[in-house]
């Protein structure tokens, strides 16, 4: 058993956070946020260029053929930094095309790994809530090729994408498993309307509707596509959770500063015990959320589907509850400045918040969990190898 | 990162596990997985039972009878003894006194006492809190004065466990009065059956007899039973509470009683459907069993960093106020699984002295949940570990 990281790992770490703490400062991000495009393509290049993104890729598209074990750090460090850029999206998008046998695959792939390439998901429609396979968008074949309309609303990052990763029904009722396929979509594709915006933790998002979109036979990625969906988004949800724990490991370091700084009653406010004590919540919320974490990033790669769903399912909810106390405790003991927007823990929050509700929130994933009890071969614990 | 165990700790997981299947005595196991109440005989049979196969003492140096196991291998040892259902071993003398006398007493009293520490010769316990000095423990007023090769100790310990099945007691006294309340304690080793020591009983919220009073009325003890130097006993007393803290999380046995909760609420019936399909206590379960598993990863994380030698630190209060409250989170759930159920007290049941019971699972355990709110407060309440994670890892 060995919970420390790689020299490779913690390399590729410390390179960003040294980047992101030089280049990639408050005022910087604010900028990049009120900028047209509502993030900095060069902030991008430059996370491209240190490998972020081609860490996940595979070797033969120029990547560095890393595992979500591989990626927690470098999340950490984004979290860290409450990066803007769409790295997570391209990233959780681009995992479709590498566990895909698509004739594209390669060629994508190395646009992503180049930074040159970005992606996005569009799953989500205004009934489905968090249950992914409630699709009504539908795609009837036309020719060799298919034709998809539908609406997808709040794809995180869609507005900032070359290529979307589209869920559409093949076949089947609204709610079925079975019949739903995975398509690629350029974004500029005839009948691809994006309604793009900043969300309120100042990532970007845009409302997708498709309009008798026209896409060859080459652009499916899968017909029977709900196993991969349900594993790539717990793939997605490893990244967000490691990503959080970095966000969260910011803010408390943040909301300790703040109050040894802050003086009333002629002492900092970090001598009251009342304060302390709440502080040390939240460092144990942030530990048991990193041990969570880490958890879900080796068993995210399991064979064994209810293993791999009930860690992920538990990390996201344990990390979900940490991500609300954190965020709102450290609001709190910030007092009047952490409800101003000026502060950079106010930010932080944001994130957190919407963390919480980003692919499946805390309920979501608690009946999940429930719905995976573990198995008796799996009465040892962590048995199975990295 | 690498999670896994390595084929030697698989083997030498199996190898403990069937040596328990084989060695552990089924009375004892029965009471430990039913939560019936153990007494001297049993705690010391068992003691001797794992002393006799050299397992009393994992952490031990290998020359006073350690094993040599590493890190890992212990906390597999930790987790195999609580899936089995083995008694706890006291932590009183191995794992609380034995660790001051090797680091800081004679070459005659580690000769003298470690081996009886490890085959439960002496029954040990803790003198250490007092009616005045709980939390502040540093304030504790017990007296000892300085007669020819004797001192002569009066006050009153508290709280002090099963001090009626011990021989000896470590103690910490007052042997000078000094500006600093933290110096001026000494550490001393005192017969149970000297002279001048009563101890009464104090009985608790399961009207179970744990802990006593102990009163000690001009007891003379040989300055030879002092450990390390005069007036630095404080010293010793925060080296025995800062060590062995990785099993204060009992992760081993919470998985056990989550086990045992599930089975209890699966047999239980809301609506005509087992407990367990009521998505309000599924919930409940859920989030519990949640924060058991990134407890026992936290767990494993300190471990490793033991095993890499950066040894335990303050993050060990992490661990005993989350250890403690998913012990005490299980308690309360078994009570709400088994609801009114939990109302009969059946003492005798408990004590093994009756077998009239309503319903032998469910009898014992609104007992249980009422114990279990002591851990919160012992060995360092919650809110001072609060304090120990604020000071030394937040630095507030």
């Amino acid at each position: 058993m060995d919970f420390t990281f790689s020299s490779e790992q913690t390399q590729l770490a410390d390179a960003l956070g040294r980047y992101l703490t030089q280049e990639y400062d408050f005022e910087s991000r604010k900028k990049a946020i009120a900028s047209t495009g509502g993030f900095s393509p060069a902030a991008y290049a430059q996370l491209a260029e240190l490998g972020v993104t081609a860490l996940p890729m595979p070797e033969d598209a120029d990547g560095f053929g890393g595992n979500a074990s591989d990626l927690v750090l470098v999340m950490q460090e984004l979290g860290k930094h409450i990066v803007v850029e769409p790295v997570i999206s391209t990233l959780i998008a681009a995992e479709f095309i590498k566990r895909s046998t698509l004739p594209s695959r390669i060629e994508t792939l190395k646009g992503v790994a180049l930074g040159a390439t970005r992606m996005a998901c569009a799953f989500g429609e205004s009934q489905s809530r968090y249950e992914l396979a409630d699709v009504l968008t539908c795609a009837r074949q036309k020719g060799s090729g298919y034709v998809i309309s539908g609406k997808k609303p709040v794809a995180l990052h869609a507005g900032q994408a070359d290529l979307l990763v589209v869920s559409a029904r093949l076949s089947g009722q609204q709610r079925d498993q079975d019949g739903i396929g995975l398509f690629v979509v350029p974004a500029n594709a005839r009948g691809v309307h994006l309604r793009d915006y900043r969300t309120i933790d100042n990532l970007r998002a845009a409302d997708v509707t498709l309009t008798d979109v026209e896409v060859e036979a080459g652009a499916l990625i899968l017909a029977s596509a709900w196993p991969l969906i349900d594993a790539v988004t717990d793939y997605g949800v490893t990244l967000l959770c490691a990503e959080a724990v970095g966000a969260m490991d910011k803010l408390l370091a943040l909301t300790v500063e703040y109050t040894k700084t802050r003086k009333q009653f002629g002492q900092p406010i970090a001598k009251f015990q009342a304060l302390q004590h709440r502080m040390v919540e939240m460092f144990m919320h942030v530990e048991q959320a990193r041990s969570m974490a880490y958890l879900a990033a080796v068993k995210v790669d399991s064979s064994d589907v209810a293993e791999r769903r009930r860690a992920v399912s538990a990390a996201k909810v344990r990390i979900g509850q940490a991500a609300k106390y954190v965020g709102q405790e450290a609001i709190q003991l910030h007092g009047g400045m952490g409800v101003t927007n000026e502060m950079p823990a106010a930010h932080y929050f944001k994130r957190l918040t919407m963390f919480e509700i980003t692919l499946g929130d805390i309920d979501h994933h608690l009946e999940r969990f429930i719905a995976c009890p573990q198995t008796e071969a799996a009465r040892v614990p962590l048995r199975q190898a990295a | 990162m690498d999670l896994s165990y390595s084929d030697a700790d698989n083997a030498f997981r199996r190898e403990v596990s069937e040596w328990l299947a084989a060695n552990l005595p089924s009375d004892l196991q029965h009471k430990v997985l039913n939560h019936l109440r153990l007494n001297k005989e049993e705690y010391v049979r068992w003691h001797k039972i794992l002393a006799a196969k050299g397992w009393v003492a994992p952490g031990w140096p290998e020359e006073w009878g350690g094993t040599g196991w590493n890190a890992t291998q212990r906390h597999i040892f930790e987790e195999e003894c609580a899936r089995a259902g083995t008694p706890m071993i006291m932590a009183f003398g191995v794992a609380m006194v034995a660790p001051v006398i090797m680091k800081f007493a004679t070459e005659e009293q580690k000769r003298y006492y470690l081996p009886r520490i490890y085959d439960c010769t002496d029954w040990w316990c803790q003198g250490y809190s007092e009616p005045g000095s709980g939390s502040d423990l540093a304030s504790l007023k017990t007296r000892a004065e300085r007669d020819g090769d004797y001192y002569v100790v009066n006050g009153q310990k508290t709280w002090t466990t099963l001090a009626q099945h011990a021989d000896m007691m470590f103690c910490l006294v007052r042997t000078e009065q000094s500006e600093r309340k933290q110096e001026g304690i000494s550490f001393l080793l005192i017969e149970m059956n000297s002279p001048g020591i009563e101890v009464r009983p104090i009985y608790m919220l399961d009207e179970d007899h744990e802990v006593n009073e102990v009163f000690l009325d001009n007891v003379r003890v040989p300055v030879s039973n002092r450990v390390g130097e005069e007036n630095k006993g404080w010293t010793y007393a925060k080296y025995l509470l800062g060590h062995e803290r990785t099993g204060i999380a009992a992760v081993g046995r919470s998985k056990r009683e989550l086990a045992f909760l599930k089975r209890l609420a699966n047999g239980q019936n809301k609506g005509g459907r087992p407990l367990t399909e009521d998505p309000l206590f599924a919930a409940k379960i859920a989030n519990l069993e949640i924060e058991l598993m990134a407890l026992e990863m936290t767990v494993l994380r300190v471990v490793s960093a033991e095993g890499a030698k950066k040894g335990p630190g303050p993050e060990a209060s992490l661990l005993k106020i989350k250890g403690t409250q998913i012990q005490q989170m299980l308690t309360e759930l078994m009570v709400e699984a088994i609801g009114p159920l939990a109302m009969p007290f059946e003492r005798d049941f408990l004590e093994g002295k009756s077998d009239d019971v309503l319903d032998a699972e469910s009898a014992p355990l609104a007992s249980y949940y009422f114990n279990f709110r002591k851990t919160s407060i012992y060995g360092g309440s919650n809110e001072i570990q609060r304090n120990i994670i604020s000071q030394m890892i937040l630095g507030l």
